[in-house]
């Protein structure tokens, strides 16, 4: 029988005893097999795979062939001006499913499982964040492949077109910390949905995705041109078409690196705190 | 020696509100604790704090002799935690759900396989094997959930409000389960806003009201301590009730609570009973059921708290940041 001692209570601040006897390996394979869980629900989940799937072909399809002759008089010219936007759009979206997941995950108490069983505590927040990047991947191939059956063929070839994908994908990890933080921060799925389209929809359309930022009013000229998405998608024409990208790049790296700076702590932050 | 669970002093706040309010309790290892209490009366927060899932705000727990602050892996090595929150991937089949657990557990592929399959068959979901939990039924899901709780083996279960929302068929399986693990040598915590469940499962019983310990015992030891036994006199007809009530509570001086056709009064003395029935019999009351009886947890409770222990207003707020049962000031 444990004696009652208040002078042994134990301190109930964290000190270093609340250590992890967890090996970096361990975290590794608890994070990769939350990884495989994610994945697991893209191929379970008929809307997921709809959504990569048919969302990418409607925005192709409708940008280009709606827009294409009005706007530069060949929708050939404007399909090879707007398949970076379009590639950047989609996959700016899909950084906002990551909020709502790890929410739903969260309020539905798949998390507490997860945080009852003897495994590293970072886990289901790497496993979430890596089966997520996949999904962004995903995202890219599908735009990609749409584009180029309706005969886009880019300058720089295979190797800017992985140099494209790796400017994106750099971009949209930054840009997830910011939707995890807010599907830890609200309460629920909705919220986390509707705060995340209050983002997208000025980043992905006051950028140079669609129109040239030159025929924007001044205001929004401004916004677009220091809007860090325009800047993706400079880099990701750029090297589409095998043109030097350092400026933009540079842009993109600096947002980036804000971005996680601000929002990854934030993040883990809240994870700890809440998940 | 050590107890599966000891709490002493455990207070958790939440902006403000006060959940839990100085909590002791202990479990007996290889015996079931019931947690008895309505709704934000801090069950949840104790499983939550016991299940390492939230920080104490003062005072201590053990599991098993670990500090659960401070060995949180440890406590984690020993606890399966089956609750109203815990969950299964909806998403996801059985069989991946709970090879998912053994995987993250240690168990190698083949060997997670085997305990899925295993569990899987002793729960009655091998036909649903390989189906996505979104198309189980709420008992089926149960099991799954407790099923997964499972997969390590622990030697000690949490099971928060396990059967909140089953049918009575579903609910009789679940507690034949609870009883087959309990034969297994598991310590259970249980925690329950069902008076009948806790009688029917627990071994010691803790009553929580507003985050504090209002009454522990075995349930004999409640029943007996809320006052000796009840009186119920019910008439063979419904419209006589008001008259016997008055009877009765002439001769016993007690308040009497009618309902379901029959008057109830808490009484010290059985000498009163030959006085109520030559009253009732002059009055001419016909009866159709005159027993004395212990009382049930429900009027143990009534008479603990001063009110009873049927649900507060439901909890529809199970998204709540801290997901946790608030006080109702």
């Amino acid at each position: 029988m444990s004696a009652v001692n208040t002078a042994e209570r134990s301190p109930l601040s964290a000190g270093p005893a609340t250590a992890q006897r967890i090996t970096p390996l361990g975290t590794v394979r608890h994070g990769a097999l939350l990884t495989w869980r994610s994945l697991l629900k893209i191929q379970r989940n008929p809307e997921e795979v709809l959504g990569l799937t048919f969302m990418p072909l409607m925005f192709v399809a409708l940008f280009v062939f709606v827009f294409g002759e009005a706007m530069m008089g060949d929708w050939r010219a404007y399909r090879d001006l707007i398949t970076p936007g379009i590639i950047s759009q989609s996959v700016i979206f899909a950084t906002i499913g990551t909020g709502v997941a790890l929410n739903s995950d969260i309020e539905k108490g798949i998390f507490d499982r997860f945080r009852s069983l003897p495994i590293a505590r970072s886990a289901p927040l790497i496993g979430a964040i890596l089966g997520d990047l996949v999904r962004y991947l995903l995202t890219v191939i599908m735009v990609v492949l749409v584009a180029m059956l309706i005969g886009y063929r880019p300058e720089g070839g295979a190797v800017g077109l992985v140099a494209a994908t790796a400017v994106v994908m750099v971009f949209a990890f930054a840009l997830c910390w910011l939707s995890a933080f807010m599907g830890l921060l609200l309460r629920t799925p909705m919220a986390v949905n509707i705060f995340g389209s209050i983002w997208m929809f000025p980043l992905t359309f006051a950028s140079s995705a669609f129109v040239p930022t030159e025929r924007m009013p001044g205001f929004m000229q401004t916004f677009a041109e220091f809007n860090p998405v325009t800047h993706v998608i400079d880099a990701m024409r750029a090297l589409l078409e095998g043109q030097p990208a350092g400026e933009p790049l540079l842009w993109v790296a600096g947002w980036s690196v804000l971005l996680t700076a601000v929002f990854f702590p934030l993040a883990t932050r809240a994870y700890r705190r809440r998940a | 020696m050590t107890h599966a669970i000891h709490v002493e002093g455990l207070v958790k706040r939440f902006k403000g509100n006060t959940a839990l309010d100085g909590v002791d309790l202990t479990a007996r290892t290889g015996a079931v604790l019931g947690v008895l209490g309505p709704n934000g009366s801090g069950k949840t927060t104790t499983v939550r704090i016991l299940a390492t899932l939230l920080r104490p705000d003062g005072g201590r727990a053990l599991v098993a002799g670990h500090d659960v602050v401070r060995e949180p892996h440890a406590v984690r090595r020993l606890i399966g935690l089956t609750g109203q929150y815990a969950a299964v991937d909806e998403d996801l089949s059985g069989t991946q759900n709970l090879v998912l657990i053994a995987r993250l557990l240690g168990f190698s592929r083949p060997d997670s396989r085997a305990r899925a399959a295993e569990l899987l068959d002793r729960f009655a979901l091998s036909d649903a094997a390989d189906r996505a939990a979104k198309t189980y039924s709420g008992g089926m899901r149960r099991r799954l959930d407790l099923a997964a709780s499972l997969v390590g083996r622990p030697s000690l279960l949490y099971l928060d409000e396990p059967t909140t929302g089953l049918d009575p068929h579903s609910r009789n399986e679940l507690w034949d389960v609870v009883r087959d693990l309990v034969r297994d040598g598991v310590t259970v915590l249980l925690t329950t806003q069902y008076l009948e469940e806790a009688d029917q499962l627990a071994d010691d019983i803790v009553v929580l009201d507003r985050g504090r310990v209002i009454s522990e015992g075995t349930p004999d030891q409640l029943k007996t301590r809320a006052g000796s036994q009840v009186l119920q006199v019910r008439p063979v007809e419904a419209a006589r009730l008001p008259e016997a009530a008055r009877i009765v509570e002439a001769v016993t001086g007690a308040e009497v609570r009618s309902g379901d056709g029959a008057a109830n009064a808490s009484v010290s003395d059985t000498a009163v009973l030959p006085e109520v029935v030559r009253r009732l019999d002059d009055a001419g009351v016909q009866v159709a059921e005159l027993t004395l009886r212990k009382p049930s947890l429900d009027e143990v409770f009534l008479a603990l708290t001063g009110h009873t222990a049927e649900p507060a207003p439901a909890q529809d707020d199970p998204a709540g940041a801290d997901h946790t049962e608030r006080t109702h000031a």
